[in-house]
């Protein structure tokens, strides 16, 4: 018990240092630049309370449950030997997490706004919810294959700069192709497909990967999954929005 | 009991994003792997911790930063209009507002869950060359210069994908220098800093000044911070660890002699 109460104040103390900048920030603006009195104090004080304790347990989650998960995953995959049984659940793993993402669906109905407000498509409705469900599909499909992709370059050991860095050219020059309205959702597509739970899930599975395969570096191979899931999904959007 | 109901209503809304995943894990399973999973106890109560704490952890910043962010986005930004310039919008008039984002970008990533858990990863997987806390700040540097940038872009109205393909140039640069072990890292950060906390402020942020910078769309403009803070962390990062070992080749040097 006793050590158990040790990591629990730990992760506090941890918590409340994670959380300390933004109140920093927040109380230096409010007071030197805006001098304006703080509204609602008390429930800014709850709220916060409610965050580090957050933080906190989630952390200890992430260390007894996610990271073991992930791992264990890979072994069994690794263990198993079918290469395309693992490909299969890289893809469904990347495309199941990312099609309910809250996120995306807020960027997507803000897309079809532009999209409408550009008369690239119908300004009614129908239209927009049809083109920010597309785009919503068009994206988790790009995470599929992104992790797809991710997973292979570990089990073949290609070295991921030059991937990531042809990723970089083709998304250049399809920047000069696609419509100008297409191209900021583009771009921020890519940053919000990653969400907290997936992340920790995937890195632990990359991680996993590299460490049970022979002659994989875990730092090397290891990660690079979330690169690839922030790249492709910019690719995708743009060469949805060039043929749409 | 306003809070009570908030905490049921993110705790179904985290449970229901989840679910896909937990369905994925289930089907493979049960058809493909059909093998005990080890500790599985444990790892349920993990489950069970991680969708807990993001619960409380999104209900607290619902509740208690993002109201007064949006608040300050608003006030930071009149304040900056309040001097109508005949001459149209001069970038100048907004650097407190830049100086708010650099900040607030860096604070909204020390505390993003997400890169918490990628720095913890990395720290158990080097043993410890890297470490969580450096890597963290050096992150969390690059979010507040590519937000900065990003509002000095949303003020000038240049378009955005002069500041990404310049910004790649500089990553496919400093790629070629840097030590092969930090690159997959690096990549990474560049996508993980940009999930719970970040993205909602970083809407806000651009919306909020898109919308008050006169000539500017929030629809057309207000896009694009996401993508600042997810490019300009690999710089950091890469230059994170290229100072590092620059400054352990020098006192190694020194010892040596």
């Amino acid at each position: 018990m006793g050590k158990n109460l040790t990591i629990l104040l730990r992760r506090i103390a941890d918590a409340l240092r994670d959380i300390a900048p933004i109140i920093i920030v927040i109380a230096f603006f409010q007071t030197v630049v805006i001098r304006q009195p703080f509204p609602n104090l008390a429930g800014v004080a709850l709220g916060l309370v409610c965050v580090v304790a957050g933080l906190a347990i989630f952390v200890q989650g992430l260390k007894l449950g996610l990271f073991p998960l992930g791992e264990a995953i890979a072994h069994a995959f690794v263990s198993k030997g079918s290469a395309v049984a693992l490909l299969a659940f890289a893809f469904c793993l990347g495309f199941g997490t990312t099609v309910a993402e809250p996120s995306l669906i807020a960027v997507g109905n803000e897309a079809a706004e532009v999209a409408a407000e550009a008369g690239a498509i119908a300004d009614d409705d129908d239209a927009r919810s049809a083109y920010a469900f597309r785009l919503r599909m068009v994206v988790a499909l790009s995470v599929g294959v992104a992790i797809v992709l991710g997973v292979l370059r570990i089990l073949r050991g290609w070295p991921l700069h030059r991937l990531i860095i042809g990723g970089y050219v083709l998304v250049t020059a399809m920047t000069l192709f696609a419509p100008d309205e297409i191209i900021g959702v583009a771009y921020d597509s890519g940053g919000v497909t990653t969400s907290t739970i997936t992340v920790p899930l995937v890195t632990a599975l990359g991680v996993g990967l590299a460490s049970s395969l022979k002659g994989r570096n875990p730092m090397l191979d290891g990660f690079g999954l979330i690169a690839f899931a922030s790249l492709t999904p910019m690719i995708f959007v743009l060469a949805y929005g060039m043929v749409s | 009991m306003e809070l009570a109901a908030m905490l049921a209503r993110t705790a179904f809304a985290t449970t229901f994003d989840v679910a896909p995943i937990v369905a994925v894990l289930f089907v493979f399973q049960i058809a493909v792997l059909r093998r005990r999973v080890p500790n599985l106890r444990r790892i349920m109560r993990g489950f069970v911790y991680v969708l807990l704490g993001l619960t409380l952890f999104l209900v607290g910043l619902e509740e208690a930063l993002f109201p007064i962010g949006e608040t300050m986005v608003r006030q930071l930004t009149a304040g900056a209009l309040a001097a109508p310039d005949a001459a149209g919008v001069r970038w100048d008039d907004y650097l407190t507002v830049y100086a708010f984002a650099a900040a607030i970008g860096f604070a909204a990533t020390v505390a993003e869950p997400s890169l918490i858990a990628v720095a913890l990863k990395a720290e158990d997987v080097s043993g410890g060359a890297i470490g969580a806390q450096g890597l963290r700040v050096a992150v969390a540097v690059g979010v507040a210069t590519g937000v900065a940038l990003g509002c000095l872009r949303i003020v000038t109205g240049t378009p955005l994908p002069w500041y990404i393909v310049a910004a790649y140039a500089v990553v496919i640069m400093q790629t070629f220098r840097a030590s092969r072990t930090i690159i997959p890292l690096a990549y990474d950060s560049g996508g993980v800093t940009t999930s719970s906390v970040t993205v909602p402020v970083l809407a806000a942020l651009g919306l909020g000044l898109a919308a008050s910078v006169p000539g500017r769309s929030p629809l057309i403009d207000g896009f694009g911070l996401i993508a600042f803070a997810s490019v300009f962390p690999i710089i950091t990062v890469l230059g994170y660890s290229t100072a590092v070992s620059a400054i352990a080749r020098v006192r190694s040097a020194k010892t040596g002699r």
